[in-house]
């Protein structure tokens, strides 16, 4: 095991993701890492969940939760659970499509990552990749090039958001028939969150919502947790799950297989192009608020 | 007269099959299982079509079939003309079989270095990834020893056989469980020539070889 590393005070007040609702026994303990600190977790006969500091539980173990005391903060967002180790704020980021009646919302596993939560973020909000690793489905050659889009810090909502994002998908989603011109915009509502809106295949006039939650275990190691609301008549919650986990499969390896695994915040540290304008201001983000688990700070 | 396979994306055992019936050209149709994190494979009506609660199930004309293994001995034979994937002469049908076993070996192992790090699965890490190299190891012997003796395959004929598909996918995943191949030379080797195959398809975590240097 590597040394835990220390939790920055804004991280530590962060509200963290640890696991979808629905794929959290009742009376049962289920077990987890965040941010280095071993964790525990179940939900009672009403099914609300109940998190605390693991001691000599074991995963499966049979509970009653009368007896945990010292529990930690607990708020359910977007259909997962999330706690926090310091004085989290009243709410969650809004998602309020989340809520649209219509909308098939479902969570897609969580999976472990062996890369830091800010580098997971980056692989998220860029769509340079597509062509060459989500081949024939989020892009395809000769279409290569990422058009000028718009990047702002939103003062009044505190996230990183990109608008105006173009690209040409061959299979945009599962209910696309054919290859189209995507718009995306792309929010960082949270350091190790970003919900991205895409056209919907099915109807012009809205947008489809993946939303990406990370779980830092630890700097390198992370549960990212992948949710869709989807405007999707015809597919089964199966295949959409399917096509979801094809597309963050394809990225694995390609996340693993980056170094360093923390996010570097010093701009000189890794080169930029014009396609990473959202990354710069993702990075410039994390190093104004003061996140230093799971990056590289700038010297200082 | 359908192919029906009862599949998982991100599953080596399930991609063992598309990646043979893609070489053989053989046609199928796809229903999904959410094996991950609906657990659909231990759900009843999966288990009325395999009571193990294992992926892949593959149907052919109302034959349900099940295990990896056995259902490339089973397509090899039934669509493979050439009869070259899955021999039938006794040394030939043996060596391919203890390569089946070796890749079930590689399953225990590998996959579930894999299924440990990635879906969070209770098995002991670091005992599996070491019995992972354990079996790299011989089998980078293997094949080093074979390239000198001008063999490209994990068996002695000089064409790919099943048993190179079966031990394929876990191998090529096995970073994905914490195994690196970085001292397996003759692997990494062998990985790129399955890759070259003709009629070789990716599954997510597998990407495409480049070109073969010129000789």
């Amino acid at each position: 095991m590597t040394t835990p590393s220390p939790i920055d005070a804004v991280t530590r007040d962060l509200w963290q993701v640890i696991a979808a609702v629905d794929e959290t026994p009742v009376g049962v303990v289920s077990t987890t890492l965040l941010l280095d600190q071993r964790l525990a977790f179940s939900r009672d006969s009403e099914g609300n969940p109940v998190v605390w500091l693991r001691t000599n539980e074991e995963h499966g173990d049979e509970i009653d939760l009368a007896t945990v005391t010292a529990r930690l903060p607990v708020i359910i967002g977007y259909g997962y659970i999330w706690t926090s180790f310091g004085n989290p704020p009243d709410h969650l980021f809004p998602i309020p499509e989340y809520a649209e009646s219509d909308r098939v919302n479902m969570s897609c596993g969580s999976i472990g990552v062996g890369s830091s939560a800010p580098r997971i973020v980056e692989n998220f909000l860029d769509m340079g990749h597509f062509p060459y690793v989500h081949t024939d489905i989020l892009g395809a050659e000769p279409h290569t090039e990422v058009k000028e889009y718009d990047v702002e810090v939103s003062e009044e909502r505190d996230e990183v958001l990109a608008t105006r994002c173009r690209f040409f998908q061959p299979r945009a989603a599962l209910s696309a028939t054919e290859g189209i011109e995507v718009e995306y915009i792309y929010r960082v509502p949270h350091p190790f969150c970003s919900v991205l809106y895409k056209s919907c295949p099915e109807d012009v006039s809205r947008q489809d919502v993946i939303a990406i939650f990370l779980q830092p275990m630890t700097a390198e190691t992370t549960r990212a947790h992948l949710l869709q609301s989807m405007i999707d008549s015809t597919s089964t919650i199966t295949d959409l799950r399917r096509f979801q986990q094809t597309i963050f499969g394809q990225d694995k390896p390609i996340l693993e297989n980056q170094y360093p695994k923390r996010l570097p915040l010093d701009p000189r540290a890794e080169t930029p192009i014009r396609a990473d304008k959202s990354a710069i201001a993702y990075r410039r983000w994390l190093s104004q608020k003061g996140i230093t688990y799971g990056t590289i700070p700038m010297a200082s | 007269m359908t192919i029906i396979l009862y599949d998982f994306e991100l599953s080596g055992n399930c991609y063992k099959l598309r990646l043979l019936m893609s070489i053989l050209g053989v046609r199928y149709d796809i229903i999904p299982v959410d094996f991950y994190p609906g657990r659909q494979h231990k759900s009843d009506w999966f288990l009325k079509l395999n009571p193990l609660g294992q992926l892949p199930v593959l149907v052919d004309d109302g034959l349900v079939l099940r295990d990896s293994g056995a259902i490339l001995a089973y397509l090899a034979r039934k669509y493979d003309p050439s009869g070259l994937w899955f021999p039938t002469e006794p040394a030939q049908l043996s060596e391919v079989l203890q390569w089946h076993a070796f890749a079930d070996d590689i399953t225990a192992t590998a996959s579930a270095a894999r299924l440990a790090l990635g879906m969070f699965y209770d098995f002991d890490l670091p005992k599996v990834q070491a019995g992972a190299h354990r079996l790299f190891r011989l089998m980078d012997e293997h094949l080093w020893f074979g390239e000198r003796e001008g063999r490209d395959w994990l068996c002695a004929a000089p064409h790919p056989t099943t048993a190179d598909i079966a031990c394929f996918p876990y191998v090529m995943l096995s970073e994905e469980g914490g195994i690196s191949r970085m001292d397996y030379p003759a692997i990494r080797r062998w990985t790129d020539r399955v890759r070259r195959i003709p009629g070789f398809m990716v599954m997510s975590g597998i990407f495409p070889a480049g070109r073969a240097a010129a000789e």
